[in-house]
């Protein structure tokens, strides 16, 4: 009896086994501004909305209320064995650190931080391109050559939207004032839609008429702001053009949702590798988002002169200042 | 430089609004003995309930109604706890901000399956700016005209409530008969009971108002200074509504000055980043975020001195023969 009963324990384990060698257990830990937060968490909601209908494999999700949450949930999830585990943005890098220390035999895939760990994928984008390529389209847009720029959490990260936005807008119009506001200096900045909606006002009332957000939740207010005051606003990291049709002008589309799906499906071919992964335009980690909502706003002209832009930055006669590298922006 | 101050002050309005229609609230509950730190949870709710009401019924009045209907229940809930069960008042408030926190949120996921947001409202389901009359033909005439068509003119509706409720609230405060036992009840309520009035009913009375004005500043929250509920939306401005109740020590017009004054620091704020201040230099985010704290701890140092809230707060009422 005992022998049989054994035989069957350990069939059932070799065959749970089997099944853990087929799939993958892929996780994601996004960041406090929760995932539906219309713009970089939702990015990679999408893409592992795509990745599971496409594979039928489930992603298991954690959405931290805190940032203590965010350790103990990754330390949770290795230690069930879900591996890769994508962590979404910068203010995970030191718990991701440490748990990856902790599970060297699991994967650890980080987006928009860096660690230099065996077991950790670092995959970075040149904000500062995508940026270049939408300041830019504000300045052609401009009429009082004034643009400006609302920030999340004033970080070095946030700062390099900024500055390439500033290049951009400077780069077709020399004198253009590029006003720069940051909503604060903690994770919350990215979540307070009341604040960017002042914050965007006052920039109107200082003559801006085009507003970039590269601020989370907080561009929800932004883009509320820019409809009621007749201007025009431009979108981050997710195509954000839908969310007020005819007030906004762009979105500076960062392709996390491809950076995501990219690292679940490595894992599944089993050609993941750790190190890191820069994502710019010529890679098409970055770029501006053009479709029916925003296609009166655009003319031919200017798509000509975006293109052209576009075939510059990736050719190299544009080179777009990276304010990471220097923590400067003098333009 | 004179327009500057003009749109700073605009933005002190707009952001001032909540706060004068929480700190109201809070001064109708202090006033009457209790100790209301739900305020924050209040207003959250109410958010949650007037942009969904609205997001539904394509109105901002139902949303409004429906935001009031929340946050009375909510403060009902305390007066429950606190009243008739004679709970801790602090307690009571922390379990309504937790619950409301996490309510809100869930509640929001199952029925609009937007991680938690409410739809974004528009057109009808918003209470949109009024112009007042004459405001475009009086906008050319220097600095009368700039006021009140740039500062005056152009709120929407719960702005002007909100500054209406001043005068309402010191009329009823201090005029009334219901104002006086409302005071009564709040520092001495044996007198009060001894002179066969009921302390408990006159108390949930109170709780009711300040249900309606939490109510009516969650809405203008939800509905009107943004459009849609995004969690935690309500950002501690219940607990800077305290912070002003307490600054202007339990009345209505100090009270009042001291929401503006909180406003005017946030829209100092906004403006003063990134700006380059003669002889400082760029000044740095931080420093300016911290701006209306330490000016809070200094004024109420230096300048306001001692504030006494009233006697019985916080005090459950037991009669004494019972």
């Amino acid at each position: 009896m005992k022998g049989i009963f054994l035989a069957s324990v350990t069939a059932l384990a070799i065959s749970a086994s089997i099944a853990q060698a087929a799939d993958i257990k892929p996780a994601v830990v996004y960041d406090q501004a929760g995932k539906f937060d219309k713009s970089f968490n939702e990015g990679v909601y999408n893409g592992i909305k795509r990745y599971t209908a496409d594979t039928s494999i489930q992603v298991r999700e954690f959405e931290p209320k805190n940032e203590a949450q965010v350790e103990q949930g990754l330390r949770r999830l290795a230690k069930r064995g879900y591996s890769p585990i994508v962590a979404v943005g910068f203010s995970m890098t030191s718990a991701v650190e440490k748990v990856a220390k902790d599970f060297p035999n699991i994967h650890f895939s980080i987006i928009d931080g860096v660690i230099d760990l065996p077991n950790v994928q670092s995959i970075v984008f040149k904000e500062q391109e995508g940026s270049f390529l939408v300041g830019a389209l504000a300045a052609m847009k401009s009429t009082t050559h004034t643009v400006g720029f609302v920030g999340g959490m004033d970080i070095p990260l946030i700062r390099r939207f900024g500055c390439g936005y500033e290049q951009g807008a400077k780069y077709i119009t020399a004198d253009a004032t590029v006003i720069q506001n940051m909503t604060g200096s903690t994770g919350a900045a990215f979540n307070d839609p009341t604040k960017g909606s002042e914050l965007a006002k006052s920039q109107f009332s200082q003559g801006a008429d085009v507003v970039f957000a590269a601020a989370g939740g907080t561009g929800i207010g932004v883009y509320q702001a820019a409809k009621d005051s007749g201007k025009l606003a431009i979108g981050v990291d997710s195509n954000q053009n839908h969310i007020q049709p005819g007030t906004m002008l762009t979105s500076m589309v960062k392709r996390v949702d491809q950076a995501a799906y990219n690292a679940y499906e490595a894992a599944q071919t089993g050609t993941w590798k750790p190190g890191f992964m820069v994502l710019g335009l010529a890679e098409g980690g970055v770029d501006w988002a053009l479709d029916d909502n925003n296609a009166n706003l655009i003319t031919d002209d200017m798509k000509a002169k975006m293109k052209d832009i576009s075939a510059k930055i990736v050719s190299g006669d544009i080179k777009v200042h990276d304010y990471m590298s220097d923590n400067t922006c003098n333009y | 430089m004179f327009e500057t101050l003009i749109l700073m002050l605009d933005a002190t309005l707009r952001v001032s609004t909540p706060l004068i229609l929480a700190a109201l609230a809070g001064l109708y509950a202090e006033r009457s003995g209790i100790v209301d730190i739900g305020l924050e949870g209040k207003i959250l709710g109410s958010a949650f309930a007037a942009a969904a009401g609205a997001a539904v019924y394509g109105s901002a009045w139902i949303g409004l109604c429906f935001g009031i209907l929340a946050s009375v229940g909510l403060a009902m809930i305390h007066g429950f706890a606190c009243i008739t069960h004679r709970g801790d008042h602090i307690v009571s408030g922390v379990a309504i901000n937790t619950v409301v926190a996490g309510l809100t949120v869930t509640l929001g996921l199952d029925w609009f399956s937007m991680g938690g947001q409410t739809p974004a409202l528009s057109g009808d389901a918003r209470f949109t700016d009024i112009t007042l009359p004459f405001a475009d033909a009086l906008a050319s005439v220097p600095v009368i005209g700039q006021i009140y068509s740039n500062l005056l003119s152009g709120h929407n509706i719960l702005v002007y409530l909100a500054f209406a409720m001043v005068p309402v609230t010191y009329w009823v405060i201090y005029k009334t008969r219901f104002g006086l036992r409302l005071r009564a009840v709040g520092e001495n309520p044996q007198a009060v009971d001894t002179a066969g009035i009921s302390v408990a009913f006159i108390r949930y009375r109170a709780l009711i108002i300040c249900g309606i004005l939490c109510g009516i500043a969650g809405a203008y929250l939800s509905t009107a200074h943004n459009a849609g509920f995004l969690k935690d939306m309500s950002a501690g401005k219940g607990y800077m509504a305290l912070a002003a109740l307490i600054f202007g020590k339990w009345r209505p017009v100090p009270v009042l000055l001291a929401c503006l004054l909180f406003g005017f620091l946030d829209a100092v704020a906004v403006r003063l980043q990134g700006v380059e201040l003669p002889g400082i230099g760029e000044v740095p985010v931080q420093a300016i975020e911290v701006l209306p704290y330490v000016l809070t701890v200094l004024l109420l140092a230096g300048f306001i001195g001692k504030a006494v809230g009233p006697k019985a707060v916080g005090r459950p009422y037991v009669k004494e023969r019972e």
